[in-house]
């Protein structure tokens, strides 16, 4: 991993720069109660709590949490695991709807889980409600209380209800402004902005003060990608200068591949699969994604044609279909060169993302985002 | 690692214990041993009540700023308009009728905002997710209820005075006891911003919060600036079970020569014991708050 206090040094896309790789001790495959199916390549799992005297961030184990009562109960969180270490970005992925702010509202202690446990550094967070807030910060996906304050005053507010004396919560102020590029807006209401300006301004509140541990769900929802930026920038600086661990969620599969150490990707409520995007996406598959835009319908007379729209998944005018990189190669250029290029519009070819992996696991969803 | 650790873009947290934490799981995992205390990290403080009180009431009353006219003036219009009504009504040479409708009009100005708008405002914020903000920072949940309350308390201030001095003008009664009107609007305000708060938080819809916070004004204002002889028989039990009837009597008082004194401060206090019992409630609410909802 890169390091170094230079903003921006996470890419907007390209290779994984998040290259976990650890733990490599104390790591032993166990049975993981909420795995559906034992996928083709069994990834790491999470590795379990206390083994060589470590201290995790989180040790969860077999969190379950129902919604609802009777007929209409569903399992947000089922039988679920999982391990944080202290100082990785941890990013817990998947569709709407597949339990992860209900798991996050779990470990800050906001809801209290129906089954099972959550120790945070050691402490038992189910019976100790109190602890996460002490430890961590929380960024939810509900707006701020404090939408009506200018954001410099929201963000001072914050910062010494976190404990902070006058001056260390206006240094501290004043320093994230600065780091999330807020200070032209510094004075404005929170309620005045726009809807990505106001999450930038809510993820400058939940970055202020030291904390443990930082609990973001969705953080960069709505952001532009200077701001996005900014956001992974300051997220990376505090884990490396302060060993902060990031737990942060996401259903951006963009998000997952640039910043994460390690990902646990979630489908209706349980863990699906757990370890470094590198690895996961290696586990999955040799195969490579072919996407098609079309101008208009492509001739379907054509032989080439006619077998990319048996194994395609259509959504309107794209076809997307994963095969073999020789075969895709190969139908590239026979699209390329024949009748159907006057129908096509566009074209990528790209080697497997965590969509691919959370497909290729039984994931059923297609509300992720790739951009 | 102390709590007040001001991050900055430039230095280290203050880790005053001496230990930054490596990234554990790069190499095995090596966690700096200094930190761990019986296999559990020793915990930051919580914030302490005193700061995390200022800090909400400080950041709640800058509000005031963005809404200056809603929250402190709206309520002192409604009082401006019943008294300018009822002047022409009330036979302005009888004098306990006059003081009982200034009065009324007053403390329902602190009814309107530390009541109603503090019912709907808490009952906005439960529903909108917002109280996931306090709920995740290490302050007691006293302090949040007890510094919104203040917050809202405070706004009621200039309508009040407003409302008193215009009253008493109107209905030509004397300025000079109108000291009373501090601890008057600080203890029914307490009380009244209770009685909101807990009304905002147990509410479970967010709309029955702003009825119950409608009704709850409405029975002040009710019970506040009739006198109360003319009130029916079951409502004048309904006006003793009302705080701010204690705080009507109070002001009320202020306006003639010779205050009872021994009965102002047992007013007083009820208004002080109910603003107690329901602050506590609210804060035991606020807790509940997170688990309640979804």
């Amino acid at each position: 991993m890169d390091t170094g206090l230079d903003p921006g040094p996470w890419p907007a896309a390209g290779p994984l720069t998040g290259e976990y790789t650890g733990p490599q001790t104390g790591e032993r495959v166990r049975n993981q109660p909420g795995m559906t199916r034992e996928p083709a390549h069994r990834p790491t799992p999470c590795p379990p709590a206390a083994t060589m005297g470590r201290v995790l961030s989180y040790a969860v184990r077999g969190l379950t949490r129902r919604h609802g009562v009777g007929e209409h109960a569903v399992l947000a969180t089922c039988d679920l695991d999982l391990d944080i270490e202290r100082g990785e970005v941890f990013g817990v992925l998947g569709p709407n709807g597949a339990g992860k702010t209900t798991l996050v509202r779990q470990l800050m202690g906001l809801i209290r889980p129906d089954a099972g446990s959550i120790e945070m550094f050691g402490w038992d967070v189910v019976s100790r409600p109190d602890i996460p807030p002490r430890l961590a910060a929380y960024l939810g996906q509900g707006d701020t209380a404090l939408a009506d304050l200018p954001v410099s005053v929201a963000v001072e507010t914050t910062a010494r209800l976190r404990g902070l004396g006058r001056p260390a919560a206006r240094a501290a102020r004043t320093a994230v402004i600065d780091e999330l590029g807020l200070a032209p807006i510094a004075g404005r209401p929170l309620r005045h902005l726009s809807g990505g300006q106001r999450r930038l301004a809510s993820v400058a509140c939940a970055l202020v003060g030291h904390r443990e541990v930082l609990v973001l769900d969705e953080p960069t929802t709505g952001l532009d990608p200077t701001a996005r930026r900014a956001v992974w920038s300051a997220l990376q600086r505090r884990r490396d200068t302060a060993g902060v661990t990031v737990l942060l969620v996401t259903h951006n599969v963009l998000e997952a591949e640039s910043v994460l150490d390690r990902v646990a990707v979630l489908e209706a409520g349980r863990v699906i699969a757990c370890d470094t995007p590198g690895r996961l996406k290696a586990s999955v598959s040799e195969d490579v994604r072919l996407d098609l835009v079309w101008r208009f319908e492509p001739p379907g007379d054509d032989p080439i044609i006619a077998r990319l729209a048996q194994q395609a998944e259509i959504t309107g005018r794209r076809w997307t279909t994963r095969m073999a990189a020789v075969d895709a190669r190969e139908a590239l250029a026979r699209l390329t060169t024949g009748p159907a290029f006057a129908a096509l519009d566009d074209f990528t070819l790209a080697t497997p993302s965590l969509e691919d992996v959370y497909l290729a696991l039984g994931g059923a969803s297609r509300t992720l985002e790739r951009s | 690692m102390t709590a007040a650790a001001a991050y900055d873009a430039t230095s280290q947290p203050a880790g005053q214990d001496g230990a930054v934490p490596d990234r554990a799981g790069q190499d095995g995992g090596t966690v700096s041993g200094a930190t761990i205390v019986g296999g559990a990290m020793p915990l930051p403080p919580n914030t302490r009540f005193g700061a995390a009180l200022r800090a909400v009431y400080v950041g709640q009353l800058s509000r005031a700023r963005v809404a200056r006219v809603p929250l402190l003036f709206v309520a002192a219009f409604q009082s401006l308009g019943i008294m300018l009504l009822l002047r022409g009504v009330v036979d302005t040479g009888n004098e306990t009728t006059s003081e009982q409708v200034v009065a009324g009009s007053t403390v329902l100005v602190v009814a309107f905002i530390a009541l109603n708008l503090l019912a709907q405002r808490f009952g906005a914020l439960r529903a909108a997710g917002a109280l996931d903000y306090y709920l995740t920072l290490p302050i007691p949940g006293s302090a949040v209820v007890l510094g919104t309350a203040a917050s809202y308390a405070s706004f009621a201030v200039p309508g009040t005075v407003i409302t008193a001095v215009v009253g008493a003008l109107l209905y030509g009664l004397p300025l000079s006891g109108l000291w009373l009107l501090l601890p008057v609007v600080a203890l029914a305000g307490a009380s009244l911003a209770g009685i909101g708060a807990a009304i905002g938080l147990l509410a479970p819809r967010q709309e029955l919060a702003t009825v119950a916070g409608q009704v709850g004004m409405s029975v002040v204002l009710f019970v506040g600036i009739i006198p109360a002889d003319r009130l029916p028989a079951g409502v004048k039990l309904l006006r003793d079970l009302v705080p701010s009837t204690y705080a009507v009597d109070v002001l009320a008082a202020a306006f003639r020569p010779s205050i009872d004194w021994a009965a102002a401060a047992v007013d007083l206090l009820v208004c002080a014991v109910v603003a107690v019992i329901m602050l506590t409630a609210a804060s035991m609410a606020l807790r509940r708050a997170g688990n309640a909802r979804r």
